[in-house]
């Protein structure tokens, strides 16, 4: 055997042992996706049914959706907010990042230092005080102060100021001689030529801010304004014991990331792999 | 360059600058001005109102004893009592031995995501199948993998306690019911959902140690143990300096896998900062004393940063 089928036969082994672990590793989603397809009293039988024996799919999901816990509902809030959420952080990152990366002016520097270090703050050190403020504005209990918590991203605008910067000065200065200002250069020609870096953090703003889990358990209280990871907790408390139907749920709550994901996928992975950045 | 071209370009250069300095100078340097801040005014504004004002409360409300029901006329100034009564509060120290075992999770994420990222970059087919597989926990939403798990460790009736019987172990453990289960229960989840990110940016760092130095290897007979210890490890050590900083800074932020699976418990062999934080802020509503383990936190992620700081000129070789 020469040294190249030796190479691809290695390959072709790890690739099926990766394939198993990778199995595996993916058990988990599997057992959810197959439970919410079964009856009740298949859920627990041993060994696992992975194909369920008896459909149940149209009946649970059906009574996710549109049972005594209307999902649709909770759906509805969850797009609202992640939508908004996403397109304003994007708005909002974008010129900050633009202001401080093209405009030069004395105290942009220090401002900047100033944004970036509010980064280090744990957002949950600042959790009572902000509870506090939302009560008194009357933010407390609504979806446009869930929207506005997220909606200032110091991330977002480290990221765009990264590629603001890469973009030319030449462009702007000789469109500057043209006599455009900044909002028409900005809206012309610096924002078309970072839209690939805005979309990569308008999908990780979007998973993140549809997976919240922590804003929403404090600054909700309403039943009504639930979105989906509150109404699931709540869904299961009511629920406790159809484990079919929460199964259903929890698939629900995935797909709309699933498909993000899988649209955006090279770019999701890119930011991700580019910065480094988290949540 | 010419050393006799450089002088004689420079002064050229700045007499258009002093031209332009002068024409633009006044009127036009204060519409950048403006604009400037006209552009990054809605994110100064959000953070400092969201943020900052935040932050310097959080430190003035560490200092008073307050209960949020009783209105401002309710608060006390008590200096420092919540922090010496933090310093003797059991179930605050025991949060905190919590959070220290829960460090453990972060080398062993970093280790599994280390092989799979090798593995995946250059020894398999398939490879955006790979990363698409182990980057699904990541994506998914904490509640539903958290209740999903919930159910997977059912201490009767769950699968994986029916397998471990089926395997004729007698006393399977209770996992997240069980004191002595529930913290690891939890740290086994979280490297779980933690090993898509870190793979990824792995992935990242591989691709970019240049390839001459494996050929090099090569011709030297290098095998793939020497290679992985003198070359990709060391290449990647400014990852893993990277991830491991930031995987040790979201252990102080656990809250969402404790606050749908054990709320703290049982016996409060889950509670952690900052569950314990939130327990006491909205649950009992101790604002003062909850402000202080707020002061706590911030304190222990400020000192990992600036360590990093510190530290990152030390660790990274290269």
């Amino acid at each position: 055997m020469n040294q190249k089928t030796i190479s691809t036969v290695r390959k072709s082994i790890f690739t099926v042992l990766m394939m198993g672990m990778s199995i595996l590793f993916l058990l988990p989603f599997v057992w959810m996706l197959s439970t919410s397809f079964k009856i009740e009293a298949d859920v627990f039988t041993y060994p696992i049914q992975w194909i369920p024996k008896t459909w149940h799919v149209i009946e649970n999901y059906k009574e996710v959706w549109n049972g005594q816990f209307p999902f649709y509902k909770y759906y509805w809030n969850s797009i609202k907010i992640t939508v908004i959420t996403t397109i304003l952080s994007c708005i909002v990152s974008a010129l900050a990042a633009y202001g401080f990366s093209k405009i030069q002016f004395a105290a942009g520097k220090y401002l900047f230092i100033i944004v970036l270090a509010t980064y280090m703050i744990p957002h949950q050190a600042i959790l009572v005080p902000q509870f506090i403020l939302y009560r008194s504005i009357g933010f407390f209990d609504s979806h446009l102060g869930l929207i506005m918590l997220s909606s200032f991203s110091v991330l977002g605008t480290f990221m765009l100021r990264q590629f603001f910067m890469g973009v030319h000065n030449e462009y702007i200065e000789s469109a500057k001689i043209d006599g455009a200002g900044h909002g028409r250069i900005f809206m012309q020609i610096a924002f078309p030529l970072v839209r690939p870096a805005v979309a990569t953090y308008a999908i990780l703003r979007f998973i993140w801010t549809w997976n919240d889990y922590q804003n929403p358990l404090i600054f909700l209280r309403t039943d009504s304004l639930y979105t989906i990871q509150l109404a699931m907790q709540k869904f299961t408390t009511i629920n406790g014991e159809f484990y079919s139907l929460i199964m259903a749920a929890a698939v629900s709550s995935i797909v709309p990331l699933l498909i993000i994901f899988v649209i955006g996928q090279k770019s999701v992975i890119e930011g991700i792999a580019l910065g480094g950045v988290k949540g | 360059m010419n050393p006799l071209q450089e002088t004689t370009a420079k002064p050229k250069m700045s007499d258009k600058q002093k031209l332009t300095a002068k024409r633009s100078s006044g009127a036009i340097q204060r519409k950048e001005t403006l604009a400037g801040f006209l552009f990054v005014g809605p994110m100064l504004i959000g953070v400092t109102v969201l943020t900052l004002l935040p932050i310097l409360a959080t430190f003035a409300l560490s200092l008073a004893d307050w209960n949020f029901i009783a209105g401002f006329d309710g608060l006390k100034w008590v200096g420092f009592d919540n922090f010496e009564r933090l310093a003797k509060d059991a179930a605050f120290l025991k949060s905190l031995k919590n959070n220290a075992y829960f460090l453990l999770t972060v080398p062993a994420y970093l280790a599994v995501s280390m092989f799979l990222a090798i593995m995946i970059d250059k020894h398999v087919y398939l490879k955006s199948y790979f990363k698409v597989a182990y980057f699904m926990p990541y994506i998914s939403s904490i509640v539903a993998v958290a209740i999903v798990w919930q159910v997977l460790f059912h201490p009767s009736a769950g699968p994986v306690n029916q397998l471990l019987l089926a395997l004729g172990i007698e006393n399977p453990p209770k996992w997240i019911a069980d004191p002595k289960y529930a913290l690891p229960s939890l740290m086994m989840i979280t490297v779980w959902t933690a090993i898509g990110f870190n793979m990824i940016v792995y992935i990242a760092g591989l691709q970019s140690i240049p390839r001459d130095l494996y050929e090099a290897a090569d011709i030297d007979g290098a095998n793939a143990w020497v290679k992985f210890k003198s070359i990709t490890f060391p290449q990647l050590s400014s990852t893993s300096f990277f991830l491991l900083v930031t995987g040790i800074i979201s252990t102080f932020k656990v809250f969402d896998l404790i606050a749908i699976l054990t709320k703290g418990g049982p016996l409060s062999s889950t509670s952690m900062i900052v569950w314990y934080l939130y327990d006491t802020a909205f649950v009992n509503l101790k604002i003062g004393y909850a402000s202080s383990m707020a002061v706590v936190l911030f304190a222990c992620v400020l000192l990992i940063t600036l360590l990093q700081w510190a530290s990152q000129k030390k660790w990274v070789n290269y």
